[in-house]
C-alpha cells in the first residue's frame, strides 16, 4: 500500500509537470493528499470486484494496477494510452482490471454503480462495486437517485465518498446543510462509517468491513472518509476560496510519511527501504513520461472509430435480415 | 402472419427476447402491477417475475444510470421511460453515458441498452406534448429507431434489445390501438438503419416516420384521387443511423420531396434531414424541398387550439399542392 500511494503521488507531480509543459492539456484533477482513499479501498477488496470513481481517478487506476505508461500516454493523448487518447486524464478505464471508468459528470456514476451491482446479484455472483466519488457529488439529485435504488434493493455496492471539504470552490458550508455526509446514507436506511482518509490503515478497515457487509447479501453500505486535496481542484485553480494555513495543517497529516512512519516505528521496514521504494517509483514514473512522450499519436484516420460496437452502415446495406441474437456479453 | 395490435408487437417483442436470452430485464416505472401506463408491458411481470420486470422508483436519470451499469455488468436491459416527456430527466445519463462510453473508453465495453418510450398527445398540455427525436439522433452513438407499424415496433424492437449499442426506442401513443400484420415466425428483426418504401410512386416522395407515416400514406390518397399526383412513400424506420440511399434515390426518380414530422420546425429532425438531402440530390430537385412540422409552440391544452397545430395529412397534401 505504501508503494502504491508513493506510485500515485510521484504520477501526479509528473502529470503536473507535464501540464505545465503543455504536454497534456483539457482539465487535470490531482489527487494528492488523498491517495490512501483510493488505496486504502481498492485494497481491502477482491481483484475481480468492481470500481467506478469520478473525474479525480488516476488514484483509483493506479491504485487498481493499471499499467502505469498507458495511464501515462492517456493523458498525453497517445496511441498507447489505456483509451487510446479518447478519454484523457477524466476518464481512464481498464475493463481487464475491472476499472470502469472515471465519469466526469459529477454523480452520474453512483447509479451506474448500482446497476452493475444489480447484474452481480442477478447472477448470484459474490462481487461488489465500489462506487467512488466527491462531496459535491450529493448535492446532486443523481446521488440521491442511485443510493434510493441500491438501498431498495438490497445491492452489494459500496458508496465511498471522499470528503475533502470542498467542491470545487464551494466549502462544504455553501454545498451541504450538513458537514457529515454519511448523514445522508441514513435516509436510505444504509449503514455508514466515517474514516480517516489520511490513514490508509483506517480506510483499509472501513472498507473491509463494508465489503464484507454487501458481500454477505446485507445490500449497501456507504463509506465516508475524510480528506482533504493537497493541490487546486484542477491545474486551473487559483485557490482564493481556502487560506494556506487550512492547506498547512492538512499537509501535515500527509498520508505517505504517516504510514511509512507507522511502518518503520513497528519495524514492518526500515527507513532505507521506503527511500528504495521512493526511488523505484520515481524510475517507474519517468520511464512512464518518456514513454508517453515517445508514443505514437493516434492515426487521425481512426477518428471514427468506436462511436458504435456494431456500426451500420445504411450507404452499403447488407441484405437478408439477420435472426442471430449477439452471443457475446457487453465487456469485449 | 398475425394481426395485432402496436401495443402487442412492442409487448411481444420483449416476450420473446425474454424467454430467449436471460439476460434480458425490463425496468420502468409503473410497469408491474399497473402494466405500464399504455399498458405495453401487461402480463410480463406475471410471467418473468419481479427479478427481470423491476418496478423502479420515478427516477428518470437514475432508471437509465442504473441500466447503462446493469448493461455493463452483462445483462440486456430494455428501460421503460413513461413519456418522452420525462426523458429530459435521463438526457444527461443518454447522452454523456450511454452513447459516449464506447467511444471514450477506447472500445473496451459497449452499452447494450434500449430505453423505449413514447411520444403523443391528446390534450395533455404543454410538458405532456412534446417529442425530441432529433435532439436524440444529434448524438453520435445512439441508434434511433421510431416505428410506424405493428410489424417494424416488434421486429425493430428484437433487432434492438439484441444490438450491442444504446438504442432509443420511441413508440407513438396514438398508434398503440393501430393493427396490422405481423410475421408469426418468432425472432425475426427488420434491421435497424434500414427505410422502406412503402408505396411507390412517380411525381413525389413523402418522408415520414410514426405516426407521421400514417399521415403521409393518407394524404397520398388523397392525392392520387383529387389531384391524380402519384407518391412515393417512404417510412424512415431509423433516424440513427439514416438510410439517406432510399431517400436519395427515391428523390432522383420523383424530383420532389416533402419532410413529414410532428417536431418543431426550429431544430426539428426534418431540418438536418432537409439540408444533408439537399447536398446530395440537388441537382435530382425540381422544386425546394418542403417541410411539414409542428410550428414553434408549446401544444396547449385545448382541443380546439391543439388541433389546429397538430401535423396531419392536410398540410402534407397541401405541401404537395403548393409544389405543382
Ligand atoms: C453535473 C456536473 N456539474 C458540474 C461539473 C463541474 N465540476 C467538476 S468537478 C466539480 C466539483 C465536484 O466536487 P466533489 O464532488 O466534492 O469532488 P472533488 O473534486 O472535490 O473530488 C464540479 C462542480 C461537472 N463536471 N458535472
Ligand atoms: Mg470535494
Amino acid at each position: 500500500m505504501y508503494r502504491k500511494m508513493v506510485q500515485i503521488r510521484h504520477f501526479e507531480d509528473h502529470a503536473a509537470e507535464a501540464y505545465a509543459q503543455a504536454k497534456v492539456g483539457g482539465f487535470l484533477h490531482l489527487y494528492i493528499g488523498e491517495e490512501a482513499v483510493a488505496v486504502g479501498a481498492v485494497a481491502a477488496v477482491r481483484e475481480d470486484d468492481h470500481i467506478l470513481g469520478h473525474y479525480r481517478d488516476h488514484g483509483y487506476a493506479l491504485a487498481r494496477g493499471c499499467d502505469v505508461k498507458a495511464c501515462m500516454a492517456e493523458l498525453f493523448g497517445r496511441e498507447t494510452g489505456l483509451c487510446h487518447g479518447r478519454g484523457g486524464s477524466m476518464h481512464l478505464a481498464d475493463a481487464t482490471k475491472h476499472f470502469w471508468g472515471g465519469h466526469a459528470i459529477v454523480g452520474s456514476h453512483i447509479p451506474i454503480g448500482a446497476g452493475m451491482a444489480y447484474a452481480m446479484q442477478y447472477r448470484e455472483e459474490p462481487l461488489v462495486v465500489l462506487d467512488f466519488f466527491g462531496d459535491g457529488a450529493t448535492g446532486n439529485g443523481i446521488f440521491h437517485e442511485g443510493l434510493n435504488m441500491a438501498a431498495l434493493w438490497n445491492l452489494p455496492v459500496v458508496f465511498i465518498c471522499e470528503n475533502n471539504l470542498y467542491g470545487m470552490g464551494a466549502t462544504l458550508a455553501e454545498e451541504s446543510p450538513v458537514s457529515d455526509m454519511m448523514i445522508k446514507a441514513e435516509g436510505y436506511t444504509m449503514p455508514a462509517v466515517q474514516c480517516d482518509g489520511m490513514d490508509v490503515l483506517s480506510v483499509y478497515g472501513a472498507v473491509q468491513q463494508a465489503a464484507e457487509h454487501c458481500r454477505s447479501g446485507k445490500g449497501p453500505f456507504f463509506v465516508e472518509a475524510m480528506t482533504y486535496r493537497f493541490r487546486g481542484h484542477s491545474m486551473a485553480d487559483p485557490e482564493l476560496y481556502r487560506d494556506k494555513e487550512e492547506v498547512r495543517r492538512w499537509r501535515e497529516l500527509d498520508p505517505i510519511p504517516r504510514f511509512g512512519d507507522f511502518l518503520v516505528q513497528h519495524r514492518i521496514t526500515s527507513p532505507q527501504e521506503l527511500a528504495e521504494v521512493n526511488e523505484e517509483v520515481e524510475a517507474e514514473m519517468l520511464e512512464a513520461v518518456r514513454f508517453a512522450d515517445d508514443s505514437p499519436w493516434p492515426d487521425p484516420d481512426s477518428v471514427d472509430r468506436w462511436i458504435y460496437a456494431k456500426p451500420i452502415n445504411p450507404e452499403a446495406p447488407e441484405e437478408a435480415p439477420s435472426m442471430a441474437g449477439d452471443p457475446a456479453g457487453a465487456a469485449t | 402472419m398475425a394481426e395485432l395490435t402496436y401495443r402487442e408487437a412492442v409487448r411481444s417483442a420483449m416476450r420473446e427476447e425474454m424467454r430467449s436470452d436471460p439476460r434480458v430485464i425490463l425496468m420502468g416505472e409503473s410497469i408491474t402491477g399497473y402494466g405500464g401506463s399504455y399498458a405495453v408491458t401487461k402480463g410480463l411481470v406475471e410471467e418473468f417475475g419481479p427479478k427481470r420486470v423491476m418496478e423502479t422508483p420515478i427516477a428518470e436519470a437514475g432508471i437509465v444510470g442504473f441500466a447503462v451499469g446493469a448493461a455493463m455488468g452483462g445483462l440486456r436491459p430494455v428501460a421503460e421511460l413513461m413519456t418522452v416527456n420525462f426523458a429530459l430527466l435521463a438526457l444527461d445519463q443518454i447522452v454523456n453515458s450511454a452513447a459516449k462510453f464506447h467511444y471514450m473508453f477506447g472500445g473496451q465495453w459497449s452499452v447494450p441498452l434500449v430505453v423505449r418510450t413514447v411520444s403523443g398527445f391528446g390534450q395533455l398540455g404543454p410538458t405532456h406534448s412534446q417529442t425530441f427525436e432529433g435532439w436524440f439522433a444529434s448524438v453520435p452513438g445512439l441508434k434511433v429507431v421510431m416505428p410506424a407499424t405493428p410489424a417494424d415496433a416488434k421486429g425493430l424492437l428484437l433487432a434492438a434489445i439484441r444490438d450491442p449499442d444504446p438504442v432509443i426506442f420511441i413508440e407513438h401513443s396514438l398508434l398503440y390501438s393501430t393493427k396490422g400484420e405481423v410475421p408469426e415466425q418468432e425472432g425475426l428483426e427488420v434491421p435497424i438503419g434500414r427505410a422502406a418504401v412503402v408505396r411507390e410512386g412517380t411525381d413525389v416522395t413523402l418522408v415520414g416516420y410514426s405516426r407521421m407515416l400514417l399521415q403521409a400514406l393518407h394524404a397520398a390518397e388523397v392525392l392520387e384521387r383529387e389531384d391524380g399526383v402519384s407518391c412515393e412513400v417512404i417510412d424512415l424506420r431509423t433516424l440513427r443511423p439514416l438510410d439517406y440511399p432510399t431517400v436519395v434515390g427515391s428523390v432522383a426518380r420523383t424530383h420532389r420531396l416533402v419532410l413529414c414530422g410532428e417536431d418543431w420546425r426550429t431544430g426539428g429532425f426534418g431540418g438536418s434531414l432537409l439540408s444533408e438531402i439537399q447536398d446530395r440530390s440537388f441537382d435530382d430537385l425540381d422544386a425546394p424541398i418542403a417541410r411539414v412540422a409542428m410550428r414553434d409552440i408549446p401544444l396547449p391544452y385545448s382541443r380546439k387550439l391543439e388541433q389546429q397545430l397538430i401535423p396531419a395529412s392536410q398540410q402534407i397534401v397541401e405541401a404537395v399542392r403548393r409544389m405543382s
